[in-house]
């Protein structure tokens, strides 16, 4: 099993180069640790940022610098500052390319849910429903089972969902697996040390097994 | 030049009655009107519905205000770092409406600009699209969704001239700009206020048109939710 940290590590690995990001919080934010130093890529910020930097150290703390998850940041050379509305334009517009976002559930056929639990104060969808209604990629980074040991890669997602048909790869602590255009969670790399049967019996929606399915690689 | 220049933000304040819909600028505390909302502490209001993407926190921001019960009802996109809210919300004391974060700029930008609805592909098969319209463009579905405009809208600004002529700094722009606009009467508080002429006409990021007062703010705290730094 993979801890959160290898889980972003493994997710770095899809980043191309020239590529717009928008990164959700929790392990995703961890996933601009791990993206290779050759790579030119952007980072979006939806609060109204485009280059995010590292944390700032404790002299160039601003108070007017935050990401989404109001966290305080730097920005880096050539970065560009704008409002909401200009932010989710380029998001709905399809030019960030990639989204990386957290999940409580994934259905077969690319549905997610990530925002509200019935029954527990909703915090609300935040930029999550927009993230995921037009950005061009989307990878979900999640643990594979719940707290309780449940299946969260499902037929149909349980929880309300926050889009429809979204999600094309998901990276969890077991396995790397690639939504089919006709649905079906197939897998396409192992956790080190972890068999295809394993990640079978912890996959409720419809699962397909290759042949060949290679262990994940990390330098 | 018109002068929209006020005293501070008590007069700033002094005609917002109770049960008015206020906009509120701000991303978490980033970007709040912080002198607006101190002045609005001072007054009897009650029944307002605030318009801001987050609601503060319970010590600070539209917490406190919160805190005071003048608020009947929030819209926003995510209201997750407040216990008072909360519990006004589990107890029925409290209104919310949450909309998808992009949806609820293009809204209020929409207000500003005239635009009574526009599509937007956010929230197409979820609880956020139960109830309106749905049509599809180019093979992919959209929602109907209409624009949002307040009696007063509160922004605050880094500079600004006596013009009302704004300019924001880092990500504390966020929904100021649009809010500005979406106001009928809209009040700018702004840490530095210089003479109409001063301000460079090409880094203006909110015309003066938008704003109908314009007050120097004070002690602003700026509050860090989450203050994250590295060692070196």
């Amino acid at each position: 099993m993979l801890s959160k940290e290898k889980i972003a590590q493994r997710i770095a690995k899809e980043i191309k180069n020239g590529q717009y990001i928008n990164l959700g919080i929790g392990i995703p934010t961890l996933v601009a640790n791990y993206i290779p130093d050759e790579l030119e890529v952007v980072l979006q910020s939806e609060n109204g940022l485009l280059g995010i930097g590292s944390f700032p150290t404790e002299d160039q703390v601003d108070a007017d610098l935050i990401n989404a998850g109001k966290q305080t940041i730097s920005m880096v050379k050539g970065s560009a500052l704008f409002d909401s509305a200009e932010s989710f334009g380029m998001i709905r517009g399809g030019h960030v390319h990639l989204t990386i976002l957290g999940a409580m559930e994934v259905s077969e056929n690319g549905d997610i849910s990530n925002w509200k639990i019935p029954g527990k104060m909703v915090k609300g969808m935040g930029g999550a429903m927009d993230l995921v209604s037009a950005a061009r990629q989307i990878i979900v980074a999640m643990q594979h089972c719940s707290n309780e040991g449940k299946s969260k890669l499902l037929k149909e997602c349980r929880l309300p969902i926050t889009g429809v048909k979204c999600v094309r790869k998901i990276v969890t602590d077991l396995a790397v697996l690639e939504i089919l255009p006709e649905g079906g969670f197939k897998l396409i790399e192992r956790a080190p040390g972890v068999s295809a049967s394993t990640i079978q019996e912890k996959t409720e929606g419809k699962l397909i097994i290759p042949s060949e399915v290679p262990e994940m690689e990390f330098e | 030049m018109i002068n929209k220049t006020i005293k501070n933000a008590e007069e700033a304040v002094k005609d917002i009655g109770s049960h008015s819909v206020l906009m509120l600028g701000g991303f978490g505390l980033c970007g709040i009107p912080e002198n607006c909302i101190a002045a609005l502490l001072e007054r009897p209001l009650k029944g307002l519905t605030c318009i801001s993407n987050n609601a503060g926190v319970d010590d600070f921001g539209i917490g406190l205000m919160l805190k005071e019960k003048m608020v009947k009802k929030m819209i926003s996109s995510y209201v997750g770092e407040n216990k008072e809210f909360e519990r006004q919300l589990l107890s029925g004391e409290l209104e919310v409406e949450l909309i998808p974060q992009g949806t609820l700029a293009e809204r209020i930008r929409a207000g500003g600009a005239g635009i009574p609805a526009f599509f937007t592909p956010a929230g197409v098969g979820t609880e956020v699209g139960e109830g309106k319209e749905i049509r599809e463009f180019d093979g992919k579905l959209y929602l109907l969704e209409r624009w949002l405009r307040a009696d007063f809208s509160l922004v605050k600004a880094w500079k600004g001239d006596t013009a009302g002529n704004l300019i924001y700094k880092g990500t504390a722009r966020n929904f100021n700009p649009m809010m500005a606009a979406a106001g009928r009467i809209t009040i700018a508080e702004v840490e530095e206020l210089v003479p109409a002429g001063e301000l460079d006409p090409n880094a203006i990021h909110t015309p003066g048109i938008y704003v109908k007062y314009i007050f120097q703010g004070s002690n602003y705290e700026k509050r860090i939710e989450q203050r994250t730094i590295r060692k070196t």
